[in-house]
């Protein structure tokens, strides 16, 4: 159409006569047709016209037949199952600069079915071209792919030397327990931090991960930056080198050492210590243990967060920790103040009368102490706490504190209820630890068993614990008589138990919590 | 009857000549091959002269004529008027006009007895051409576009358009030409009918790479072939093989 000819609109007004278009004959065969821009009737063209001209017919793509991904030139591998849309896409990428060099379109493509074995992958693709003036000519093209097998360089080396490290987490902690390695285990489990480790070992003091690549260490050293005060310091050793590239091979480790002040852990604060602090009594007791240590003076109810790097500059350690709890029963409970909420947790200052559990029934020692525990004690109950008046330290913060400041005789620190071995209906997941034959000590099974039932009842117990990591629902719970369970011992409610996932008969069994949440979304 | 030539390795005939019923303009060829063509042909009957048109070979499409008369644009030289003046017969006036659109040939197509223009030529123009040509005038368009000299070609017994032409502009036209019309093509498929060939009443030549159907539609339309059953054996030959291996 030339400048100035387009004809009126329909629908501007003017009368527009109807236009039927007339037959011509095709130049070449003579038939009939309706005109086109290049006058030729559909089967001249197709049999003259050949637009899959210089499209290529076949094609190779690189595979590794261990992990199942094909390769993009130069050097990346991406996972592709057969005939699955990915795999099409790499496929079609091939294929893309003869097809664009060409001014060709693709307007479509799909799988031929060709034998899994045969090496051979066979796609039918449309072609979409112009020529000869304007029109555009439509045509499928079958292309075939052969596969060649080669491994893909993780593959190799992996094969090669399947042990084969590059970097490892040496994850410690200064201190004669494991719960904070329990924790720590059940919160890989939950984040999945761990799933990149080869293999995870534990040594004496704590647990080394070793992984095949720096990125993926690093990774859980991030991940631990923000759950537990910690400090970090990398080495590098050189492992081999290429002089040609100039690529250098190292193995990287990442010494992790955590904060040895756990929760529970009762802290005499040197005098310059407290002034820093604003004035926190001598006396503290750990609370909470995050990315930073929560210290709580129990007399005033005052909470404190010191980080790690305030903490390496003081550099205290604890006097007592959890191990030397002893058992006192509460006599008397006098509250002083109303029960207020410090930093999420309640608590309440009382006065309470207690003796010792061991002391009780055959001497008359009782001790009046300020406890912060008001809310959850009622006279006859089981405490914990640290018997300041019966022990003997080897801290000279505390016997300062003790010089300057009357400190009271018994810190209470938690409730205790009756240890009765009873089944649980949840259970934890563990992480699959190569256990470190040649260190074991006598006696160190009976103790991690015994440190690992105390875990499992602080997690009852603590409800912000149970928060952070995943508890799942035991099949093999059968629920005990009504009267053997006693009245007020904390278990988990069900709700926050998660369903696990196991194949076979009960399969179809759906997950509670989830369920909920579907039927959640739904509505 | 319709012949295959070519001018210069190109197939477009009616921009490198103008035949009418009373003469024949040829373009300046390189060879003289496009000559021998024409005068083989013509030769007896009409004069066929060599020509350019301001000092170019497209002389097809910057003239037009008939029997009666030629029009020649502003661009040509004096001493290429005179050529012509000298070279055609004296009943044909030859006449420069002084029109914007100078590609007479592509504004005008006309035959011995109507001339189709192109709708923004001026009246002046339009008074002249009636004049000169002795024709009827009509301004028209012909599937939409404007350039009617490019997109048909007819002559006193028929006329070829633009393929695209409907149906109601076909019978329009042809109402106002007074003779039968048929869309068609030329040269494989290409529209530009008036670029590819060039046509009287008794003789077409197309470019070469006219296909036999497009070249039994131009002799049917233009009634080129005539009913004996020799000349029919000789002539049909000519149009049915498509190429010479």
């Amino acid at each position: 159409m030339l400048p100035g000819s387009a004809a009126p609109a329909a629908g501007s007004g003017m009368f527009v006569p109807t236009q039927t278009v007339g037959t011509v004959l095709c130049c070449i065969c003579g038939v009939s047709m309706q005109p086109n821009p290049a006058n030729m009737c559909a089967r001249c063209l197709r049999a003259r016209v050949d637009i899959t001209e210089g499209v290529p017919r076949h094609a190779a793509v690189v595979y590794c037949p261990d992990c199942a991904s094909y390769l993009q030139p130069p050097r990346s591998w991406l996972r592709a199952g057969p005939e699955s849309p990915e795999l099409m896409q790499i496929l079609l990428r091939r294929l893309n600069r003869p097809l664009a060099r060409l001014r060709i379109s693709l307007s479509g493509a799909e799988f031929v079915f060709s034998e899994p074995h045969s090496k051979r992958l066979r796609l039918k693709l449309r072609l979409r071209r112009e020529v000869l003036h304007g029109v555009v000519l439509e045509q499928t093209h079958p292309v075939e792919f052969t596969v060649h097998d080669r491994l893909c360089d993780a593959c190799a080396r992996a094969q090669s030397n399947p042990d084969q490290w590059v970097a490892v987490v040496q994850l410690r902690q200064h201190v004669p327990h494991r719960r904070t390695f329990l924790y720590l285990e059940q919160l890989f489990l939950k984040h999945g931090q761990a799933s990149l480790a080869l293999r995870v070992a534990s040594a004496p003091g704590g647990l080394d991960f070793f992984f095949s690549s720096r990125s993926h260490a690093a990774r859980l050293v991030d991940f631990l930056t923000t759950v537990a005060p910690i400090r970090t310091q990398t080495a590098k050793q050189l492992v081999s080198h290429n002089t040609k590239s100039s690529v250098y091979n190292y193995k990287h480790t990442f010494s992790v050492e955590i904060c040895p002040i756990c929760r529970e852990d009762l802290i005499a604060l040197s005098p310059q210590v407290s002034r820093d602090l604003g004035g926190l009594g001598p006396l503290v007791l750990c609370i909470k243990v995050t990315n930073a240590i929560a210290l709580l003076d129990p007399l005033t109810l005052r909470v404190h967060h010191l980080d790690e790097k305030k903490y390496r500059a003081y550099n205290f350690k604890a006097a007592l920790t959890s191990k030397q709890l002893v058992e006192y029963i509460v006599l008397d409970i006098e509250h002083e103040s109303p029960e207020i909420t410090v930093d999420g947790s309640r608590y309440q200052l009382a006065y309470a009368q207690v003796a010792r559990a061991s002391d009780f029934g055959k001497n008359d020692t009782m001790f009046t102490v300020r406890t912060h525990l008001g809310h959850l004690l009622n006279p006859g109950d089981l405490v914990l706490g640290y018997d300041l008046y019966g022990a003997n330290l080897n801290d000279d913060d505390m016997d300062t504190a003790m010089m300057r400041h009357s400190l009271p005789e018994v810190i209470l620190v938690k409730k205790s209820y009756e240890k009765r071995p009873r089944t649980r209906r949840w259970k934890l997941k563990r992480l699959p630890v190569e256990e470190d034959g040649a260190n074991k000590a006598k006696g160190e099974e009976e103790k991690r068993a015994d440190e690992y039932e105390e875990f499992l009842r602080d997690l009852e117990r603590n409800s912000e614990m149970r928060f952070q990591i995943d508890l799942y629902k035991d099949d093999d719970y059968r629920s005990e008589m009504a009267s053997t369970i006693g009245d007020d011992i904390p278990s988990v409610p069900i709700e926050e138990l998660i369903d696990d996932l196991s194949l076979g008969d009960d399969d179809e069994e759906e997950d509670g919590e989830d369920a909920n949440a579907h039927a959640g979304m739904v509505s | 009857m319709a012949t295959r030539i070519q001018f210069e390795n190109n197939c477009e005939i009616g921009v490198f000549s103008k035949l009418t019923n009373a003469y024949c303009l040829v373009a300046i060829g390189g060879s003289e091959n496009f000559y021998s063509a024409f005068e083989a042909e013509l030769s007896d009957v009409i004069p066929v002269v060599k020509t350019s048109i301001g000092g170019t070979r497209i002389i097809g499409r910057l003239c037009v004529g008939n029997k009666n008369g030629l029009l020649l644009p502003h661009t040509t030289t004096d001493q290429e008027l005179q050529h012509l003046r000298n070279c055609l017969p004296d009943q044909v006036v030859v006449q420069r006009i002084d029109e914007r659109l100078s590609a007479l040939g592509n504004c005008i197509a006309c035959n011995d007895h109507v001339a189709l223009t192109h709708p923004d030529l001026d009246k002046a123009t339009e008074e002249l051409i009636a004049d000169v040509l002795g024709v009827e005038v009509f301004r028209q368009t012909i599937a939409g576009n404007i350039l009617v000299g490019s997109y048909c070609a007819f002559t006193n017994r028929g006329g070829l358009v633009h393929p695209h032409t409907s149906i109601e502009d076909l019978d329009e036209l042809s109402t106002l030409l007074q003779v039968p019309l048929v869309a068609g093509t030329v040269n494989r498929g290409s529209e530009v009918i008036a670029a590819g060939m060039t046509v009287n009443d008794w003789t077409a030549f197309c470019g070469s790479d006219t296909t036999a159907t497009e070249l039994s539609v131009i002799e049917s339309v233009f009634k080129l072939r005539e009913g004996q059953p020799a000349a029919i054996v000789d002539d049909m030959r000519k149009s049915l093989i498509d190429s010479y291996v």
